[in-house]
């Protein structure tokens, strides 16, 4: 399994690696990385093959290791992705993404009229999965929003 | 014990349960029947207004004073020094909530009061924030509401008009929610109840149906919550077809329950002819009134510890 991985993306000595992410979704994953800094250096792999998916996407970030808040932000395109912390070429912690219950901080309010734009707050918004789509609330003007729409995809 | 809602922020109608509504309508109740003018001695409360709604502004300050208690404030943000200097909302309420022991604000973009609450020392109470919440329009309507059928639970109540830009319409309907009332919906195809309200109406266990005109809805509704079709909406051509579906006359009226009552959040256009007003059904004159009570017996609420 890890020859076959190095095959496909080079492996990283420290870092980040976000794997089994739906084919697709990736890109949209890396458009919010890069919200995280654009010094960050990101190898990618898109459309590859995989056992469980089909085909797969799979991200590196060099250098930087994620928390589990970190993980769960980027859980909110590709729930089903797998998270793994590497240290000195060996996996440090493991981790299931998932939808987390609240975003802060991350996302602007597609509502040009709410009031977060002009005042020292933090953006907020709810999470909340409904027909297999996920919405996003925001705490201050009220009104939702596929995520799509609040991440400016 | 403190009652539930002493020294709360009043930002949303979802924030408010249902004891708290119930609360807040009997209190109006007693203070209709019984004024108590020493309910706010003592008491200074902030008025500001960040946009102008002379309406709002006149029965919040008309309830201050009925109660005893003293006002300060603006009535047009935009001519204030505040907003000429470029103050931050925060900024201006921290200083304002602490010169007093409430404050009643309307603002013209969204989220406006939950951001106020968040820097404020005293209570905040929404007076509109932008196209998001009114929540003590739906207090005044639920009083009127209760006022006029002597309950609030399992009434057949029909919204009429724009269901889809209205908020008063979604506020009222959201608090209905917590009474297991009945809907019936009379509005164009454009101007529809948006599809996550109707969600929501489905999630609380609410039943909700689509009528076709007047005469539909008249003969067995409790409450008919009328709101404008705006002009502004549509081309004149479409707008003068569709605007004379939803004109409420007399005549639509004869087949209606004793009990039902016309409501409509004012100003009215041409949306009710003047007909209707002289049908015992006409109600809209009383629920603005009522928007006095409504005010004070949360004003008093969120200032008397025991009341
Ligand atoms: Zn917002």
């Amino acid at each position: 399994m890890v020859e076959k991985k190095k095959l496909q993306v080079e492996a990283i000595g420290t870092g980040t690696v976000i794997d089994h992410i739906p084919a697709g979704q990736g890109v949209k994953i890396l458009s919010q990385l890069q919200l995280l800094g654009t010094d960050l250096r990101i190898t990618v792999g898109f459309n590859l093959p995989s056992k469980e998916l089909g085909l797969k996407d799979i991200i590196k970030v060099e250098n930087r290791l994620f928390n589990e808040t970190e993980a769960s932000e980027l859980g909110l395109f590709a729930p089903q992705a797998t998270i793994n912390v590497i240290e000195n070429y060996a996996v440090r912690a493991k981790f299931k993404m998932s939808v987390p219950e609240k975003l802060e901080g991350v996302f602007e309010c597609p509502n040009s009229n709410c009031i977060t734009h002009n005042e020292p707050v933090q953006s907020s918004f709810a999470i909340k999965e409904r027909n297999n789509d996920i919405q996003l609330k925001c705490r201050y003007c009220e009104k939702s929003f596929s995520k799509d729409i609040v991440a400016g995809l | 014990m403190s009652n539930p809602l002493y020294q709360k922020h009043i930002v949303s109608i979802t924030d408010l349960t249902r004891d708290e509504l119930e609360l807040i309508v009997s209190t109006a109740a007693t203070l209709k029947q019984v004024p108590n003018p020493d309910l706010l001695a003592g008491k200074v409360i902030a008025s500001c207004f960040f946009e102008a709604s002379t309406r709002t502004r006149l029965s919040f300050e008309t309830a201050v004073q009925r109660l005893g208690g003293t006002i300060i404030g603006f009535a047009d943000g935009g001519n204030t020094s505040l907003a000429k200097k470029g103050e931050t909302l925060a900024d201006s309420i921290q200083v304002i909530s602490s010169y007093t022991d409430a404050v009643v604000m309307r603002h013209p973009q969204e989220g406006a009061a939950r951001l106020a609450s968040e820097f404020s020392s005293s209570p905040i109470i929404n007076g509109g924030d932008g196209s998001n919440q009114h929540p003590t329009q739906t207090l005044l309507d639920l009083f009127s509401i209760y006022e006029s059928q002597g309950t609030l639970d399992g009434l057949k109540v029909a919204f009429c008009g724009d269901l889809k830009y209205g908020r008063t319409v979604h506020s009222l309907a959201q608090a209905l929610c917590h009474f297991g009332a009945e809907f019936t919906f009379l509005a164009p195809d454009e101007l529809y109840m948006p599809d996550y309200l109707l969600q929501d109406f489905a999630d609380a266990g609410i039943s909700f149906k689509r009528a076709e005109d007047f005469h539909e809805v008249a003969h067995e509704a409790d409450i008919i919550y009328m709101t404008r079709v705006q002009k502004e909406r549509f081309d004149e051509t479409e707008y003068k077809h569709l605007a004379s579906r939803y004109i409420l006359t007399a005549e639509h009226l004869k087949e209606a329950k004793p009990n039902m009552r016309v409501l409509h959040p004012l100003p009215r256009i041409d949306e009710i002819t003047v007909d209707v007003d002289r049908t015992p059904h006409a109600y809209y004159f009383e629920q603005a009134e009522n928007g006095v009570y409504a005010r004070e017996a949360l004003l008093a609420l969120l200032l008397n510890e025991n009341i």
